[in-house]
């Protein structure tokens, strides 16, 4: 017998919709008999994962807390996706903006927040978007995969906050613990209605790329050139200059999400800072297909997934390590089923001789 | 059709997010579960009502810090009748607080804090919530409702370094430190002045993980030492990760926190260790009974039980049980304080004269105890 992988002609946008909502519960049910295994009601875990992340004021919050970042970051990496740059860097220009607005508020004087806010965005974005530009740049100049300059470039980033936190910057009144000083209250993101404003900013930043994706010159520019650059370049479009654009725009959203992440939560830096959110940003902007209010949706079933995940470590005292299972079975199933939305498999009884029709 | 969906989606999430913030600032530092009085604080906590928290650096699996401050959980929730819970891998950042305003939402009374990188996060949270007990492992900062707790574990570690003068053949000593602040110096100092004390030739080479937990670097650090010529690897880290490595290439090794002889059965000699048990119990129920003394900081030697040097395994040579045996009569009987003069450091510095010792406050400070006695090859960094 021989496997064949076919490749499947286009599905419509309803099929592959169902495709990923499949996986997503087909994620769930594999979970739920790895808990059964485990000696847990897979029902009671689940609800307790809701009643954890959402059934209270205090939980809903912490729930949106962790959204916050969540839904900047995949805006972030959706720009550059859009375009087909493949930009997994989203963890490292979330440092860099943190790192950017650390900078400021460490080395500026105490400025009333309403000047101090959004010079400390600024500077986040601009860092961030910096960071990102450098694969950039390397892809038009030489051609290189921004693919793993962008992954490879995270580890850098924080392997460089590390060595600020445990080197120059760290505060040496901690008394040898290496850890950044703390902003000012200057510094920080107030709250808006019991969140810190980073809600705010967050959905504006949604609204913004919809209507950069949907209205603008540019939006329109970065998808030709995701679907051919031939044709963007017959169509008298720059895709130098549209490349870098879009890509100084990704990286400062990310950047946006750091900065924001350091005023707010951490109220300093920290190599810590992420907590991953990165890399889990790249999976929820390819489930919401790139599609901004899809983001936010997805985005806060992520936070939901993560609040209701540290939720169940103290209310049912599950291992931290089931915790991350449940989050990796269901990264595993959601990218599992990309290849399904692609491919088709046959099986076929019989090995014909040139039986490999393999499109990898 | 596409616009109508995000139109709907956008009301929704709007709709969300202000139904979530329908609340204020307020709410979210009284949440549901500890609305009652704080007048608890003098009348004491019945026993079915007290539901403890736990919170540890690295997994409970760690077989060293964490590990114990488990056991010492289960050990007291036995023994008082009491609710307790934990949280595994608590990163000493934003996330901690978190973590502990997540327990306090769950009703938590009672909160201990294991790792000194937890303490200003748990601190947070102890403001904001006046009829909360916290506790603080190795930590220095105190409020009415929150105390600190530690071991004068440099005791039974300068007991280790008896063990590892009198061991090392190569006259070569290991030690792999995890992060840089007054407790491990502390305890490095010590460890370095109980080689001294038996073995003047031995020297000590150190290396730095920069992390409690790092299973994986721990055993590095250690066979790099080991590739230097060190035959006694000792640990300030919470994992066997270097007991493995000084296992794996035939050399001997000095535990820590836990007694894990079974991880290294030819290189194990001993450990320092901790028994928190006897802390929380005796917190607990001054807690329990209303006599909590605020912004206590509980720091006990070998006499008071909470640290020890672990039973001698019989890869040890012949001569030390008696050495360590004298030494440990010494420190119970207050004959003998490790930090006593003349303290040299590797530059030349003396640190304290002869006949003088270093008082707690000293042995806390982290720019105080930046030294490396002058057994140590390593530079200061």
């Amino acid at each position: 017998m021989t496997v064949n992988i076919v490749k499947k002609p286009d599905l419509s946008p309803r099929q592959q919709a169902l495709f990923r909502v499949g996986a997503v519960l087909m994620a769930l049910v594999c979970t739920g008999v790895i808990m059964a295994l485990l000696g847990y009601n897979p029902f009671v875990v689940f609800y307790k994962m809701l009643e954890g992340s959402t059934m209270t004021l205090y939980r809903f919050q912490e729930t949106i807390n962790k959204a916050i970042p969540l839904v900047t970051l995949s805006l972030g990496s959706a720009v550059a996706f859009k375009m087909k740059f493949w930009n997994i860097g989203a963890e490292g220009q979330f440092y860099l903006g943190a790192l950017g607005a650390a900078w400021l508020v460490f080395n500026l004087p105490a400025l009333p927040a309403p000047v101090m806010l959004p010079v400390m965005m600024a500077g986040g974005m601009l860092m961030g978007g910096l960071w990102a530009l450098i694969p950039a740049v390397l892809k038009s100049r030489f051609g290189t995969s921004e693919t793993l300059v962008t992954l490879m470039l995270n580890y850098i980033a924080i392997k460089f906050v590390t060595y600020l936190q445990y080197g120059p910057w760290k505060d040496p009144k901690a008394s040898g613990f290496p850890k950044m000083p703390k902003f000012g209250d200057y510094a920080v993101l107030p709250k808006v209605f019991g969140v810190h404003m980073g809600w705010i900013i967050a959905l504006a930043a949604a609204v913004l790329v919809w209507l950069l994706f949907r209205r603008s010159k540019l939006g329109y520019e970065i998808a030709v050139l995701g679907e051919s650059v031939s044709t963007a370049r017959y169509a008298g479009m720059s895709p130098t200059r549209i490349t870098l654009t879009a890509v100084l725009l990704s990286g400062g959203l990310c950047g946006l999400a750091g900065m924001m992440q350091a005023s707010a939560i951490e109220r300093s830096l920290s190599a810590t800072l992420s907590g991953g959110l990165g890399f889990t940003a790249v999976i929820t902007a390819w489930l919401a297909r790139l599609n901004p209010p899809a983001i936010v949706a997805v985005s806060f079933f992520f936070a939901m997934l993560l609040q209701g995940g540290s939720y169940l470590q103290t209310a049912m005292q599950i291992p931290s390590a089931m915790a991350d299972i449940i989050q990796g079975i269901i990264l595993f199933f959601v990218l599992g089923s990309e290849f399904f939305v692609r491919y088709k498999v046959h099986f076929v009884r019989q090995a014909k001789p040139a039986g490999k029709e393999a499109g990898a | 059709m596409q616009k109508k969906i995000f139109a709907v989606l956008m009301a929704a999430a709007m709709l969300l997010t202000l139904a979530a913030c329908g609340g204020t600032d307020a709410s979210s530092s009284t949440p549901e579960g500890n609305s009652e009085s704080s007048s608890q604080a003098s009348a004491g906590i019945p026993a079915d009502q007290i539901k403890a928290a736990w919170l540890y650096v690295g997994p409970t699996g760690d077989e060293g810090y964490s590990y114990m401050h488990d056991q010492a959980r289960q050990k007291v929730a036995a023994e008082l009748g009491i609710e307790t819970v934990f949280v595994e891998n608590v990163p000493e950042d934003a996330d901690c607080e978190k973590t502990v305003r997540d327990l306090i939402d769950q009703g938590c009374n009672v909160i201990y804090a294991t790792s000194f990188g937890h303490g200003e996060w748990a601190y947070n949270v102890a403001k904001d919530h006046p009829e909360v007990y916290f506790g603080h492992a190795t930590g220095y900062l105190t409020a009415d409702n929150f105390t600190t707790y530690m071991g004068r574990v440099y005791e039974p570690r300068y007991l280790s370094g008896i063990v590892a003068g009198m061991q090392t053949e190569t006259n070569k000593i290991g030690y792999v430190a995890a992060m840089p602040i007054a407790e491990v110096y502390r305890g490095f100092a010590a460890f370095c002045l109980g080689v001294k004390s038996v073995n003047p030739e031995a020297k000590v080479e150190i290396l730095w993980t920069n992390a409690w937990y790092d299973p994986a670097n721990e055993k590095s650090a250690a066979q790099q030492l080991i590739n230097n010529g060190c035959d006694v690897i000792a640990q300030h880290c919470d994992t066997t990760g270097p007991q493995t490595a000084a296992q794996d290439a035939g050399v001997w090794c000095i535990g820590y926190n836990a007694s894990t002889p079974d991880a290294a059965p030819d290189a194990y000699l001993t450990a320092p260790l901790f028994h928190w048990d006897a802390y929380y119990k005796a917190d607990l129920e001054s807690i329990m009974a209303g006599t909590r003394e605020p912004a206590q900081r509980f720091w006990g030697g070998m006499t008071t039980g909470m640290v020890s040097l672990d039973t001698l395994t019989d890869n040890c040579k012949e001569g030390i049980a008696e050495a360590v045996a004298e030494a440990q009569a010494k420190i119970e009987s207050g004959g003998l304080f490790v930090f006593t003069g003349p303290i040299v450091d590797n530059q030349g510095n003396t640190i304290v004269a002869e006949g003088e010792k270093i008082a707690d406050a000293d042995l806390e400070n982290a720019d105080y105890m930046k030294f490396y006695i002058d057994n140590v090859t390593t530079p200061i960094a």
